[in-house]
């Protein structure tokens, strides 16, 4: 550590830092369009541009002469940064009068209003008028740009990290600056559209309103979006996301940085793959099929225009309640539960604590984990190749679930083992407890044998399923910005996810289902949970301090393990 | 050593029958330099180069003996020698003569060169346009590669060198030291930001030094005349300057614009822009009086006929608000021409050459340009003089707000228009007149 002063503000700042981290940490802002933390430097924008001295020996200051970029400014013991002298001041406004000359400012049609660098810094550092008299230079928008991206050229300030981005993160260089001077703009070659894997990250990345992302052109102003702290579902990765809604819609999820977890980014796969929650098909009612021979519920109906089943849950909890008490009571080590890795560690707990309460002898399992093709690995090489091991930055894994290191933890305490669901063959159980989840189909032959017909099925998913077809209990449960809760991922990253709307209809979030169904006292309260889990399964006490912060803790059994993301 | 009695150095060849080819060059001595310096210790070669005072020829100014001790001392594996011949600045055509009339001159400094810096590869970088320089280098080559001079162990020294030409893609920009470095490994030429230097970090992340054509012109002299003679010519040392490197050596004069007789020639450094017009261009043209001179190529901006008795060394154009001596190009501008033109010719040559990373310079050439368009067609305001100050002064190096010295070239022509002729600008707006030249439009 060095100290460094920010504008007479003494602060202590990593050696490695350059002068707009180390302003960072002493609260003061610098400016900055070209840098990004997980990018190369090419102090091009011209944004930064403060002042920089040193302590001599003696005590005496002695500043620079020019101004100096400060993404390019190392900084070392005793510098000076100053960021709020008339000079730096004056250089700002003018770096902004400049930028905005061929703007269009339409911000009252661009998507990036509300959240544009380009706004912020002029109400903070710009001034009111621009001198321009002669008319802007006006380009073509470039809708071809790519699938999920369209280029509005005329807003560009050419910081190029999108282009930065395509060469040094996704490998793929198909982005690129064309022409000179100030007629020159951001293109990809013919025929040769920016569709990576990655490639909704320069969305994110571009501080302005150029590029935006189709899917969400025009859909929302983002002042009336709601924010809440996620964790993505598409992979094992478990990317720290935002999820934004509003009215109880989820429109766009973006990377939260986590160095613990994938660093800035997140992968377009995971990115645009929350649809499915507001899928029509969704089981938005909870179901009783067929009445249980031990009670004398009748079948009800439970669409929305039954009036007299307002709240069906209570009658149904109950139901289901007896019916496991009834299958365990006649068949404990018969009755089977099978876990989703979709689950949060939390309502696995709830689950195998309440059903490991009643008879240990009963069994539970892992559900089946989806696997598609092999981890892709970034950058890419200039034929598409992967990267060596040691220059990875970014890496979309095979295992499209967020859970099965957290869930496997669960198991193993309860069970002793990971018993894999789909393993069972066709199995004399006579009761199933099945807890889907999954963001598309995924019950596959051998777990649909598995189950087969049994005297109690009883399924907690979002989607029909064959299983859920023959149900006798349906429990319409909630996706995953719809649960509270915590996702270990594959380095064993202990994250918090945040509910960030509600679950559609009837249809809850697992969490509160299983409370009831479990008949703890009090509402679900991830945090409180996870003191209890951490306090009792020692594989998982890290997660004991209940509050997990934005980043996620290590649980101890991975600590050694290298921090997972370089980007 | 008085002018009368100089003796060119660096065009002694130039107008011979043949003087292109190595027999010639060979028959006045040619790669003597060379045979000797093989036989020193490299760092005698840079010693002696540095001790000549010898600085760079191609506008900076930097002493070359300096930038070859920049190099790390102990590096594994290659170091690269790249030979800026993308002679750009507008007016400068010394590079050229050197190449196509003598290149065995060039190319025996650049083998030379490359042998005091260790480096066994040495890229020439040419401006694509200049064909018949192309042409003579490539047929020089081959010529030393079949003598013996290029390739493995040189005149049995020991040394290896392979030089490649490079032919550039048209831009200005490709001349800025570090630009050209990009250029040449493929790359858009956008100049990087340092550090690191090229002679830490250059071409293909190796130790590098960029030296302009003319520079390596001077070596083989400096061999075979020694320090003392070369530092015979020119302006000495600025005993008040402690930082004045001196001003020695011949130089290269181009002179054109309004003159009566354009033309290259070679001087000790530090004739009067005066002397230069009058004795060696044969005055200005039609009888007309000089309005401006530009000093040293366009991005040094303009003297006016009362500084014209300035000295064109590199500490002299400095004097009068220029930017200093650049390339030596000498421009003059007669007192029938607007400096609303000139001034927009210049702004609109920068626009166009801006490579366009850095914010200021992208939009400041392009600014300053619209500017003047709109004053050239009489709807000029008296506000927009000092906005073009504010442009010029915001862009550059020198405060700070750009990474190459291309936006300082574009700003000091309008420094020194507008603080050296303001009247002219005040009237021609107050007047509201459209530029004479618009009539011209589309005839160049």
């Amino acid at each position: 550590m060095v100290k460094v002063k920010v504008n007479d503000i003494e602060v202590d700042a990593d050696p490695k830092d350059n002068c707009i981290l180390a302003a960072r940490k002493a609260g003061v802002e610098i400016p900055h369009y070209c840098w990004h933390e997980s990018l190369s430097v090419v102090a091009s924008c011209r944004m930064c541009l403060v002042e920089v001295g040193e302590t001599k020996p003696d005590g005496t200051v002695a500043m620079g002469p020019k101004l100096v970029p400060g993404c390019q400014t190392p900084i070392k013991e005793g510098t000076i940064i100053r960021t709020d002298s008339s000079k730096v001041k004056t250089s700002q406004q003018m770096t902004l009068e400049l930028l905005l000359l061929n703007h269009p400012l339409d911000c009252s049609i661009c998507d990036q209003a509300g959240e544009c660098y380009l706004q912020d810094y002029t109400y903070k550092y710009g001034k009111a008028h621009s001198r321009l008299d002669e008319p802007k230079i006006q380009r073509e928008d470039k809708y071809h740009i790519g699938e999920q991206i369209a280029l509005f050229t005329d807003r560009c300030v050419m910081c190029t990290r999108c282009v930065r981005f395509t060469r040094e993160i996704s490998g793929t260089a198909e982005l690129q600056v064309v022409a000179r001077g100030s007629h020159e703009e951001i293109d990809v070659f013919p025929d040769t559209p920016c569709n990576n894997k990655l490639a909704g990250n320069v969305v994110d990345l571009c501080p302005v309103g150029a590029l935006c992302s189709k899917d969400f052109l025009y859909k929302k102003r983002v002042w009336w979006l709601k924010h809440a702290d996620s964790v993505c579902t598409g992979c094992s990765t478990g990317c720290s996301v935002q999820v934004d809604q509003n009215d109880n819609k989820v429109y766009r999820l973006r990377p939260r940085e986590n160095p613990q977890a994938q660093g800035h980014f997140m992968c377009d796969e995971g990115r645009f793959g929350f649809k499915y929650i507001h899928d029509e098909r969704r089981i938005k009612y909870p179901r009783l099929k067929a009445p249980s021979a031990t009670t004398n519920a009748t079948v009800r109906s439970t669409e929305p225009s039954d009036l007299t089943f307002a709240d069906p849950w209570p009658m149904v909890l109950a139901d289901t309640r007896k019916r496991i008490q009834t299958a365990i009571q006649n068949d404990p080590s018969g009755f089977v539960v099978v876990l989703s890795a979709f689950m949060t560690v939390e309502e696995a707990y709830l689950l195998a604590s309440y059903i490991k309460g009643i008879d240990s002898r009963t069994k539970l399992t892992l559900g089946p984990i989806p696997i598609v093709g092999s981890d892709d690995l970034y950058p890419k090489g200039p034929k598409g190749q992967s990267p060596a091991a040691d220059k990875v930055k970014f890496t979309i894994r095979a295992e499209k679930c967020p859970n099965r290191t957290g869930i496997e933890a669960i198991l193993r305490h309860f069970e002793g083992s990971v018993i894999q669901a789909e393993s069972l063959g066709k199995s004399s159980a006579s009761a199933w407890f099945v807890v889907g989840g999954y963001s598309s189909g995924w019950v596959n032959e051998k777990i649909d044998q598995a189950v087969g017909t049994p005297s109690l099925l009883i399924v907690q998913d979002i989607f029909p399923s064959p299983l859920s077809e023959r149900a006798d209990v349906v429990l319409a449960a909630g996706s995953f910005a719809e649960r509270d809760g915590t996702y270990v991922n594959h380095a064993g990253l202990a994250q918090a996810t945040h509910a960030s709307i509600r679950p559609p209809e009837q249809a809850r979030a697992d969490g509160r289902i299983l409370m009831d169904l479990a008949g703890r006292a009090g509402l679900f309260n991830a945090m409180a949970l996870r003191k209890e889990i951490g306090t009792k399964i020692p594989e998982l006490s890290a997660i004991a301090t209940g509050d997990l912060g934005e980043h996620g803790v290590r649980l101890a059994k991975f600590a050694n393990r290298p921090a997972a993301a370089k980007s | 050593m008085s002018q009368t009695e100089f003796k060119p150095v660096l065009l002694g060849r130039i107008g011979k029958p043949d003087s292109q080819s190595l027999a010639s060059y060979r028959a006045d001595g040619g790669y003597e330099a060379l045979a000797k310096s093989l036989k020193m210790a490299n760092t005698e070669v840079i010693d002696l180069v540095k001790n000549s005072g010898l600085r760079g020829r191609g506008g900076a100014g930097f002493p070359t003996g300096l930038k070859w001790t920049f190099l790390p001392k102990d590096v594994q594996g290659p170091i690269y020698l790249c030979i800026n011949g993308d002679e750009s600045e507008p007016g400068t055509f010394n590079n050229r003569v050197l190449i196509e009339e003598d290149p065995h001159q060039v190319l025996e400094g650049i083998v030379i060169s490359s042998f005091a810096t260790r480096a066994t590869t040495a890229y020439f970088y040419l401006r694509y346009e200049y064909g018949r320089c192309y042409r003579a280098l490539q047929k020089a080559v081959d010529e030393m590669y079949a003598n013996n001079l290029l390739g493995k162990n040189i005149l049995g020294s020991g040394y290896d060198l392979d030089i490649y030409l490079h032919r550039g893609a048209c831009a200005y920009i490709c001349g800025e030291e570090t630009g050209l470095i990009e250029s040449l490994e493929g790359k858009r030429a956008w100049p990087r930001i340092k550090p690191p230097f090229p002679a830490i970090e250059g071409a293909f992340r190796r130790p590098t030094v960029v030296n302009n054509v003319e520079t390596m012109a001077c070596i083989p002299h400096i061999i075979n005349h020694g320090s003392e003679w070369f530092q015979s010519m020119g302006v000495p040392k600025d005993p008040n300057n402690p930082r004045d490197a001196g001003s020695y050596g011949p130089k290269l004069y181009c002179i054109s614009g309004h003159v009566n007789k354009p033309g290259l020639v070679e001087l000790p450094m530090g004739i009067t822009a005066r002397d230069l017009i009058d004795q060696h261009g044969g005055g200005v043209w039609k009888g007309r009086k000089a309005k401006a001179v530009i000093p040293g190529g366009l991005s040094m901006g303009f003297m006016t006929n009362a500084e014209l008795d300035t000295p064109l060394d590199f500490n002299g154009p400095g004097r009068v608000g220029c930017l200093g001596l650049g390339t030596a190009a000498v421009v003059v501008i007669d007192d029938h021409t607007s400096m609303i033109d000139v001034l927009y010719n210049s702004c609109r040559f920068f626009e166009h050459e801006s490579c366009g990373q850095c914010t200021p310079c992208r939009e400041g050439t392009a600014w300053s340009t619209k500017i003047l368009e709109r004053i050239r067609e009489g709807k000029g305001k008296l506000s927009d003089i000092d906005l073009l100050m504010e442009i010029a002064n915001s862009i550059g190096t020198i405060p700070g707000t750009t990474i190459c010295g291309l936006a300082d070239g574009a700003a000091w022509p309008i420094k020194t228009a507008i603080n050296k002729f303001r009247g002219e600008f005040e009237e021609y707006i107050k007047s509201g007149q459209r530029s004479q030249s618009l009539a011209l439009a589309g005839a160049h």
